[in-house]
């Protein structure tokens, strides 16, 4: 990747695990030698409102927060969430999304209507754009929780890190009887990009 | 060693490398993770969850005086409520270090109001710190020790949620031992502020700040950067990095100390650069303060808004004004917002579903529940401070005698009512108030993420300890009506709510429903409910519970007529994987279409 300071942007709904997310990617490029900042809004209630996690890592860091339009990775856990952040995001930025939809009350209340086509519309304007089953694989194996991991593996497919100490980095926040399902959920994570 | 820390973890960090002894705190965001990390991970400290801020400032106080080092914290208008014994701590000192953290919330994320706690620092005449990372957010606690033992002060440490909330990397070190012995010493014109001695004590704070503007002048915290003189910015805390980040190459002031200020240092600042710019969010608190000094920023609140969290964009943008060049969006339709819900579950929803039917008034307070004023429960009608909500309801009744009877209730939940909802509630027993309060007992400090409580029966670290009885409570202030509820049978609510509230006499209806997360009150959840979509007319009783589970699904042709020949122009469904089954839809469908998969349907949970 460049040079200076890159920009991850993390995005999506209260109890998707945005913020476990953003920590593992803290933790990982600090024993990878970078300066990290990270940043993230929660509060008011424990789920459902939106969630957002600022990760930034170069070789000096100022600002936890990302300047509007400077986001080089949108990395997004659910449709809508992706879609509003898209702005932040530099005209050549990278999309990574969960293919997931969470409706928010508006919708539940059928007074707005979930935005229709989400992914294509944003690959209309972004092309360097990956849809990945994260949730879908996450139910497959068992447990929806495991999205988060299934995403960071997609993620990790972008740096020259090793795969290794994202995996220690992983479990050594899990509980050991949930190991090995993140361990798969990790290696699921890395082929959806291999197959894109 | 090198860590990865928040603010709130870095300035605990900070306490315990200070070693304080003794550390209380009530549940605040941005503040909680202080004293949580605390409890969790540091053993060697006392640390505890007090009733409300007042109490926990004033342990630290005691702690203080008997030789140990102390530390309070808060969130900034946990400060308000701690600001009685700190105005006179002020005066009285310290015998081991005190530090008092005020965290504040601008851009109000989860907070009743904006305020700028650094005006406290000035009211109280007290040293105040402010950091600008994890780092320093560490050693300046470290540090906010060694200053309060020096000059016989308590210290604010001062940060916002950007500070508590942010991470960086922390290099941690090993504990010191503090100087001061324990001891109970009695030192009456010091410790007990009677007039005579409080007056002597005055002259005392003047004189000491006299010598903390001196200690300003060489705290290597308040630091110049020269770079381009053409421009210099002053600023301090998170500001200080969202503007080197946009301008690297000027000149900065950048303050560790935001009180008071070092003179001479900011004179020799607007001697060595040309233009002078002050960056600061909320108050002009540092701009004002240097203009009293005689020095003339030429930009301050002239460019930057008095509302709000700044940016990198923000600061960018006041500082080129007219050449400011907004990023032009990719996107520009409306998106469908998503605000904060009640929880799928929420033993509050029933309650405040019933408030709406009996279209009552309801006088609130701070927790979870105050998001019922959103719709589509839109029953919550006020929201001012901790405990306000049972003064309030008190005040309507009196200002509208017998004409409000039946018209408005008081609500307020468990935590917060231990906090500053006692006084209020013996208030309306001992004034003769009719008034019917509606104890939200959730058993937890919801909103700021489960914190142990007096209510709970256990400490911050677990242990069990006395449980309040909120009915014994209620029955010592005077309460004469007091009834129990299963918040999640809405018959049962309803007839409780509607008797209570036509009595002459004060009433406290409590809430036997604990908080849908705290797993160790269930016994066990019960199974999602399911739509019978063949019976759902669509007539959205159930969607308007606001229920995170349950979505409206527009229909078309074959299934916009129901089995029994009914138009309809959608339907319910519930998400099996959001429902924890409290049946609150299955008893407000009036069409049979919301089927319970229990063997039979049961109103709520089988609970601890």
């Amino acid at each position: 990747m460049k040079k200076g300071t890159t920009n991850v942007l993390v995005a999506g709904v209260g109890g998707q695990g945005v913020i476990l997310a953003s920590d593992i990617m803290s933790e990982v490029f600090m024993e990878a030698g970078y300066d990290v900042k990270k940043s993230e809004i929660h509060g008011m209630a424990m789920r459902g409102g939106i969630v957002t996690s600022h990760f930034r890592f170069g070789k000096k860091v100022y600002s936890p927060l990302i300047k509007e339009g400077e986001v080089d990775i949108l990395f997004a856990f659910e449709q809508l969430e992706g879609l509003r952040w898209i702005n932040h995001l530099r005209p050549k930025g990278k999309i990574i999304m969960n293919d997931n939809k969470v409706n928010p009350p508006v919708v539940n209340l059928g007074d707005m209507e979930y935005p229709k086509g989400i992914p294509e519309t944003i690959k209309g304007k972004f092309k360097d754009f990956y849809l990945v089953k994260g949730t879908e694989i996450a139910l497959q194996m068992g447990d929806a929780r495991a999205a988060n991991v299934v995403l960071l593996g997609a993620m990790s497919m972008f740096f020259e890190i090793k795969e290794d100490l994202w995996l220690k980095t992983i479990l050594g926040v899990l509980p050991p009887k949930v190991h090995d399902l993140n361990r798969k959920a990790f290696a699921a994570g890395r082929e959806q990009v291999q197959l894109a | 060693m090198k860590k990865v820390m928040t603010g709130n973890e870095a300035i605990a960090r900070g306490a315990f490398e200070a070693g304080v002894k003794v550390a209380a705190a009530y549940p605040g965001t941005p503040s909680t993770e202080i004293m949580e990390t605390l409890g969790k991970e540091y053993k060697e400290i006392y640390a505890e969850w007090s009733p409300n801020e007042k109490v926990a400032l004033e342990v630290a106080i005691g702690a203080s005086l008997a030789g140990a080092r102390a530390m309070s914290s808060m969130k900034h208008v946990g400060v308000n409520v701690a600001a009685d014994p700190l105005m006179t701590l002020s005066y009285v000192g310290v015998n081991g270090g005190l530090v008092l953290v005020s965290c504040d919330d601008p851009e109000l994320y989860s907070s009743q109001n904006e305020q700028d706690n650094r005006h406290y620092a000035r009211f109280a005449k007290i040293p105040m710190f402010e950091p600008s990372d994890s780092q320093e957010a560490k050693d300046f606690t470290k540090l906010g020790f060694e200053v309060s033992e020096k000059f016989d002060t308590p210290v604010m440490l001062r940060g916002v949620t950007r500070i508590s909330h942010s991470k960086g990397i922390v290099e941690l070190k090993d504990p010191v031992l503090p100087p001061v012995a324990l001891e109970v010493r009695k030192q009456t014109a010091k410790y007990t502020m009677l007039p005579a001695y409080a007056r002597v004590k005055h002259g005392v704070v003047e004189e000491r700040l006299l010598k903390l503007k001196e200690f300003a002048e060489t705290f290597p915290g308040n630091r110049m950067e020269l770079n381009d003189r053409d421009i210099g910015i002053i600023t301090a805390g998170i500001s200080y990095q969202y503007a080197k980040e946009v301008f690297p190459k000027v000149s900065y002031l950048k303050l560790g100390m935001v009180w008071p200020l070092p003179r001479n240092l900011i004179a020799e600042f607007f001697k060595k650069v040309k233009k002078v710019i002050v960056i600061e969010e909320l108050d002009p608190f540092l701009e004002e303060n240097i203009k009293v000094m005689g020095f003339k920023p030429k930009g301050g609140k002239n460019l930057f808004s008095l509302l709000g969290e700044y940016n990198p964009l923000i600061v960018e943008k006041g500082m080129l004004g007219k050449k400011f060049k907004p990023p032009e969006p990719v996107f520009k339709d409306p998106l469908p917002p998503r605000p904060p819900n009640l929880c799928p579950g929420c033993p509050h929803r029933g309650i405040f579903y019933m408030l709406k039917k009996l279209k009552l008034v309801a006088t609130g307070d701070i927790g979870c529940y105050t998001l019922a004023a959103y719709p589509p429960l839109a029953s919550l009608d006020t929201c001012i401070c901790m405990g306000a909500s049972i003064g309030q309801a008190h005040g309507m009744a009196k200002a509208m005698g017998d004409a409000g009877r039946g018209k408005f209730v008081g609500v307020i939940g468990d935590s917060t009512f231990l906090h500053g909802g006692i006084a209020p509630l013996m208030n309306i027993a001992y004034n003769k108030s009719y008034t019917t309060i509606i104890l939200l007992d959730n058993r937890t400090t919801g909103m700021t993420g489960s914190q142990e409580h007096p209510g709970t029966g256990y400490t911050i670290r677990g242990e069990k300890t006395h449980k309040i009885d909120f009915v014994e409570l209620g029955k010592v202030l005077g309460i004469e009506n007091i009834r129990e509820v299963n918040p999640w049978n809405l018959e049962e609510a309803e007839k409780t709510i509607r008797e209570e509230i036509e009595k002459d006499s004060p009433s406290l209806i409590i809430t036997k429903g604990p908080c849908i997360l705290l797993k160790r009150e269930f016994k066990k959840y019960n199974k999602p409910l399911v739509i019978d979509s063949t019976k759902c007319i669509g007539c959205k009783s159930c969607v308007n519970l606001g229920c995170p589970a349950i979505s409206f699904q527009k229909v078309e042709g074959e299934m916009a007529v129901t089995k029994d020949g009914k138009k309809r122009k959608g339907i319910s469904y519930i998400e099996p994987t959001l429902c924890p089954g409290c049946h609150l839809c299955y008893q407000v469908c009036k069409f049979e279409a919301i089927q319970s998969q229990e063997e039979r349907p049961v109103l709520g949970f089988d609970t601890m």
